[in-house]
Order: structure tokens, then sequence, then C-alpha cells
């Protein structure tokens, strides 16, 4: 009898060398809230999966890599619904998984973050554009993938001096996010030598965004809206609330541009982006998501992207090895916009071009030519090192 | 009688000699132009475009079949390749590929082809004579670059998204070893006596040099311009010469052709060429050697042995690759 149970411990210890001889499974969590953000435009409508799914993507490029480097990776998705206990989440989802990827506000970022410091994990900011996170808000275990509102801001700005667009009218809703772009826009504007000759706020006064026939009334009120303007050539409009800016187009008083939220848009992705490589990237990801690739997905796939390179060179699949090879001065990472993405040590942003676009086509990419910078072209975007009030520990 | 034969001998002779002096040694180039979707034809003598080819959509690679006669050009959105003919200098025939041809190479007898897939992460085997796929091999991410190796037993393919060169054996068609390699590879070349494979990586910005039989990379060559960008740096093409002494990198939107050392794998001068500079061939005789400026819609021609660019030719719109006839 003993035997036999020696015999087969015997076995199990062979088996489990057996197992150990599979791949090393690297696991990355998704950490987002649940439900999407209406948008105005019905074709601009997110779905379910906005984001995950460029991580989904990303977690089959790594593997075809991981193929050839016996690394494996797998994802796990966890949804939150308002009044959830974001630090509670992020802990539990950090016990399986060495990475998260995040799409969450900035607070809940924060909450995510604190959580988890003084562990290994390391939480990587797919989804919030503020500034304060990579200023006084700074963490040392994350790693913005996203674009800042400022990089946007000023993306634009440069373009629209360039185009020597310079007079703005700057329209601007009542929400708090809508208020943080017009900062970013206002900082923009002084720093690359714009004006806004006027300011004008959109008051959000509530009501239904959709109706069946509201548009023949949206017709009459924009021109009111923009009437008896000041000179000027753009009409600039802060509605990250989505509330108002998409209606501005074409009905303006004078007839000018749009830009900010609506128009003219800067992104860090759009679906209508072919150049450098980036057609295959489209392809990929409409195969396996039938459907276009947003921002948010472009920004989930180059933060899965970031693992995947930093794993296959460093041949771990730990968080602290990889935390480290990140945040090496050599680092980079290519994603499809012509030039090498690398992070700012100062606050780990990455740093990126920004395309300017039109819902169709990408009319412009930033930084814009003429630009200069004596350490990188893509810090005359966003918040400088020289600026920063991050102090990383 | 005699006389009149004489004479007669003697303008026949004549009139050989006359046509043997009639300059055989014009070569032809054919550039395959992305975005106009033809093929421009290239006239050493003249230096200029004789003809324009209309091929099918998005041609990007482009290399003339071992015995010289026929051109195949990789028209990607139509997902094949399409058959010149170099004495008519017109599409004859087409050729399966698999989806989304890029780059290909063929072996040394000319009867196999491989193609690389970039939207399925694949290299398609395509037999030549049979004209139809035999096989294929999955790889990593995009692949795009294909070289074989100078005794045929070695095909690499660079897979752009993955940094990787994978070996494949090809008489067994399995992967045998991957190199990974800085980001973004795009080319891969060997020596002339297999001694070294080179593969530029367009995002890091280097080019790495691997030995063959230990499968490591031994040297990593880095580009310096003074007062551009290091993102703009972006190598693609790569052409050695004969000697292996000399070698030649088409560095993409930093505008240039890197000259570098083919022993001491450094940079030695920089060729300021036109815009977007990816791929390059040689005149047979190696004395001068094409590039193409996909920005600039032309063709920069290099003398080899001044180092120095002499002219330029207008040519269709986003040139990308480009082949002579090595004969």
């Amino acid at each position: 009898m003993v035997r036999w149970l020696v015999g087969a411990i015997g076995l199990s210890v062979v088996a489990t060398h057996a197992l150990a001889a599979g791949p090393v499974e690297i696991g990355i969590g998704y950490l987002g809230y649940a439900g999407v953000k209406s948008k105005l435009s019905l074709v601009e409508q997110p779905s379910e999966n906005d984001g995950i799914a460029g991580a989904r993507l990303a977690i089959e490029d790594n593997n075809t890599t991981g193929k050839f480097l016996n690394q494996h990776f797998t994802l796990e998705e966890v949804r939150l619904k308002e009044g959830d206990d974001v630090a509670q989440a992020a802990v539990a989802l950090a016990g399986r998984n060495g990475f998260i990827i995040a799409d969450l506000p900035a607070d809940a970022l924060l909450k995510a973050a604190d959580a988890l410091r003084g562990g290994e994990t390391v939480l990587l900011n797919a989804g919030s554009i503020d500034d304060r996170l990579r200023e006084q808000d700074c963490r040392g275990n994350v790693i913005h993938v996203a674009p800042t509102r400022s990089m946007l801001a000023d993306a634009l700005a440069q373009y629209l001096v360039w185009k020597q667009w310079k007079r703005w009218m700057l329209v601007v809703g009542s929400h708090d996010q809508d208020k943080l772009y017009a900062d970013a826009l206002r900082r923009a504007a002084a720093r690359f030598g714009a004006k806004i000759v006027q300011e004008r706020v959109f008051e959000d006064t509530g009501g239904a965004r959709r109706t069946d026939s509201g548009v023949t009334q949206i017709q009459r009120q924009m021109p009111v809206l923009t009437q008896q303007a000041p000179a000027y050539d753009v009409l600039v409009a802060a509605d990250e609330s989505e509330v108002f800016a998409s209606y501005l187009p074409y009905r303006t008083w004078d007839p000018r541009p749009v830009a900010g939220s609506a128009g003219l848009v800067p992104t860090s992705w759009d679906a209508a982006q072919d150049q450098w490589g980036a057609i295959q990237m489209q392809n990929r990801f409409i195969k396996l998501n039938s459907r276009r690739m947003t921002a948010l997905d472009m920004q989930a796939w180059t933060a899965a992207r970031m693992i995947g390179e930093a794993t296959s060179r460093t041949n771990s699949g730990e968080p602290k090895p990889v935390f480290d090879f990140l945040k090496r001065p050599d680092f980079s990472v290519a994603a499809f916009k012509g030039q090498r993405l690398t992070l700012r040590d100062w606050n780990l942003q990455l740093r990126q071009p920004i395309l300017l676009v039109d819902g169709r086509m990408v009319v412009s990419v930033s930084p814009q030519e003429g630009f200069l910078h004596q350490v990188s072209e893509l810090d005359t975007l966003g918040v400088d090192r020289p600026e920063t009030r991050c102090k990383l520990h | 009688m005699w006389r009149r034969c004489l004479r007669s001998g003697m303008a026949a002779w004549l009139a050989a000699g006359l046509s043997a002096a009639t300059p055989a040694s014009a070569f032809i180039a054919y550039v395959s132009n992305e975005k106009s979707n033809t093929v421009s034809v290239i006239d050493t003598d003249k230096w200029s475009v004789t003809k324009t080819i209309k091929v099918g959509q998005r041609p990007r690679g482009i290399e003339f079949t071992r015995d010289s006669k026929f051109v195949l050009v990789a028209v990607g959105d139509d997902d094949k390749i399409e058959v010149i003919d170099a004495a008519t200098q017109q599409v004859v025939d087409s050729l399966p590929s698999g989806p989304d041809p890029e780059l290909f190479t063929q072996d040394a007898a000319g009867k196999t082809l491989y193609v690389a897939n970039e939207n399925d992460n694949t290299v398609t085997i395509i037999d030549l004579e049979k004209r139809v796929r035999i096989g294929d091999i999955q790889v990593g991410v995009e692949p795009e670059g294909m070289a074989l190796s100078p005794d045929g037993k070695i095909l690499i393919n660079t897979s752009e998204t993955t940094n990787m060169a994978h070996f494949i054996d090809t008489a067994t068609r399995q992967i045998v070893a991957n190199v990974l390699v800085d980001a973004r590879p795009r080319f891969a070349e060997f020596k002339p006596d297999g001694s070294e494979l080179w593969v530029s990586s367009e995002i890091g910005g280097t080019v790495s040099v691997i030995d063959p039989v230990k499968r490591t990379v031994t040297d990593k060559i880095t580009f310096n311009i003074p007062g551009l960008r290091r993102e703009a740096i972006q190598p693609v093409g790569i052409g050695i010469t004969k000697d292996g002494k000399t070698a030649f990198i088409a560095l993409g939107p930093a505008n240039r052709i890197a000259v570098v050392d083919g022993t001491s794998h450094t940079v030695t001068k920089y060729l300021l060429v036109g815009q977007r500079v990816w791929h390059m061939a040689f005149t047979p005789d190696q004395k001068y050697l094409l590039v193409t400026n996909g920005v600039s819609n032309d063709v920069s021609v290099i003398d080899v042995a001044a180092q120095k660019v002499i002219k330029t030719i207008q040519v269709g719109e986003l040139p990308w690759g480009i082949t002579m006839a090595q004969q």
C-alpha cells in the first residue's frame, strides 16, 4: 500500500515537472467601469468593449510572439458598478495578475494606485487624460499610456498656429471636465501664439440628448449662440461632457471651422489612421473585434504591448523586472505612429504623436514641423520636465 | 568576282562590327510605385524612365526571376503577384500569393517563391513552375523582410510587431531559431559569402548583425546625424557589395543612405538623397546603386566607387521597391 502511495506521489512529481516545462504564464488585468458614455453622434457611440477590445488584440499579438519565447498571456476583465470599492477590486485583481490596465476616472485611478502601493503590480493608465495624475498627483507605480489633456490641446494648437488660424473663439461647457479642457486650451494658445478673442459658456440645462425632430431647433439655436462675435478664425469648443459641440460645425453664425471637442479633434488614435503600417493594425483589429478601432482601444493595446515588449526582452513574466525594463532610458515601443514611443522619466507618461482627425480622415499629426525641442520634439506636447510638479518616489 | 566577294565580306564584317559597337550595357531597373499602381522602367544609359507599366493595386515587393526573363511584383491589395515579361515589358500572368503579399524571395533555382503575408502572420510557399501554393509557415506578427541564405538552406523572415528574425529550415519548413532584434524589423540581407545576416529595425533605429551559425546578434549598427532628431533615423533597405566590404543602408525619413564599413560595422559617410528612402538595387556591375525615395517620388542614383549621388530620376507616386536584372 505504502509502495503504491509512494509510486503515486512519484508520478505526480513527474507530472508537476512536466507542467513546469509549459510556458511562463503572464496575467494582465483590465479594470474599468461598466457602461458606456453616450456621445451626441450616433456613429460615435462607444461599444461595450471599448478599450478592452484593444487589449484583447494585444494579448493575441503577444501570444503570437510568446509562442517563440515560451510565454503565454491572459487577460482578466473586471467591471465596476457605481459604488463598488475600487481599491478592493484592484487589490483582488493584483492578487492574480502582475499587471493591470486601467480605464478609470482620475480619483478612482488614484484609489487603485494607492491600494497597490508597496506591492509589485504595475498599473497602466489607459483611460484618464487628467494632467494632475502626471503632476501633483503622480504615482510611482503608474505608467500613463493615455495622452494628457495638455498634450491633446497642444497638438491642436500647434496645427491651428501652423495654419495661421490664430484667432480663436472659445466656447466652454458648464461641467468640470469642460473647464479643464478650456484651461488646457488657454495654456496652449498662450504657449504657441494663438489669441482667444472671446469666450462663451454653453450652460447644460439638462434634457434628453436625442429627440426625434430636435435638429430643426438646433439649427436655429447654434447661430444665435455664436452670433455677434469679434473677428475670429476658428471656433474652439471645450465640451468633453458631450452637450453641444457636435452641433456646431456648419451652424456657426460666421462660416468658420470648428475644433476641439468637435470638427477637428485631437486624439491618440482613429480608425482612419492608415500611415506607417497602421493598416495592418486596423485590419487585425477589425478581424478580431468586428468593429473599428477607437483611441481607447489603441491606448489599451499599447499598454498590453509594452508589457509584451518588456517580457520578451527580459525573458521574464514578473512585474518587477518588467517594470525596471520599462523605466530604462532606452525603452521604446512601436505603435504605428511613425516613430518610437518612449516614457518621460519624471512622470512615466508615454510620449506620442497626436492625430488631428475630422471623423473621416486624419488631417494632420502633431508635433508640427518647426516646433523644436532639445530632447524630443514629442516634448513640445504637454507639460515638460522643467515645468512639472511631479516628484516620483 | 573575288573582289566583289571581298567587298561584300568586308561590308558584312563592318556591319557586324557596327552592331557589336552598339552599347548592350544599358541595365534596366523596375520600380514599383505603391500609390500610382504602376511600375516605372528606368534605362541606366539614359538615366530616365522609358516606360510606365500599369499593374494591380498597391505594388510593393518587386524582383526579377532568377532567369532574368520576368519581373515579379506583389500587388498587395489584389492579393496576388503579377508577372511582367521583361522582353515586352507587359504584365502577362499572375501568381497566387496568399493574402496581402508585401515582400518575397526566390530560391537560387527560381523554382520556389516565399511570400510574406502581412495581414495573416504567414509566409506562403509557392511552386513557381506549377504556379500553385504548396504550403505556409506561421511566423510572428506582421511578417515583412525575406532573405534566403546563400546556400539556400535557411529562409529568414522578419516580423515587424513581434520584433524577431525567424530562421526557417527550407527543407523541413520549420522555424529552427528566433532572434529578437530592435523594434519593427523590416528588412533582412545576408552578406554574399553568408558570414553575416543584417536586419534593419525601423523604429528601433538600428541594424543588427547576426551570426547565422550561432544565431545571435553579434553587433549593432547605430546612426547619428548631427542636427537631425534621432526618431527620424529609420533604417529599412540594405545593400551589400559582392566583396562584403561596403554596405548601404536606407534611413527612411532621415532622407539619407548610410555608407557602412562591412567589416567594422561603422558608418563612414551619409549620402543625402530624396525623402523617405527605403529600398535599393545595384546595377549588375555594382557601379551604381539606385534607391527609392517614397515621399519625393523619385529615385536617386549613387556612384558606388565615388560614394556620391549623381542623379535623381522622377518616377511614379510613392516609389517602394526596385529590382535590376543581374546579368
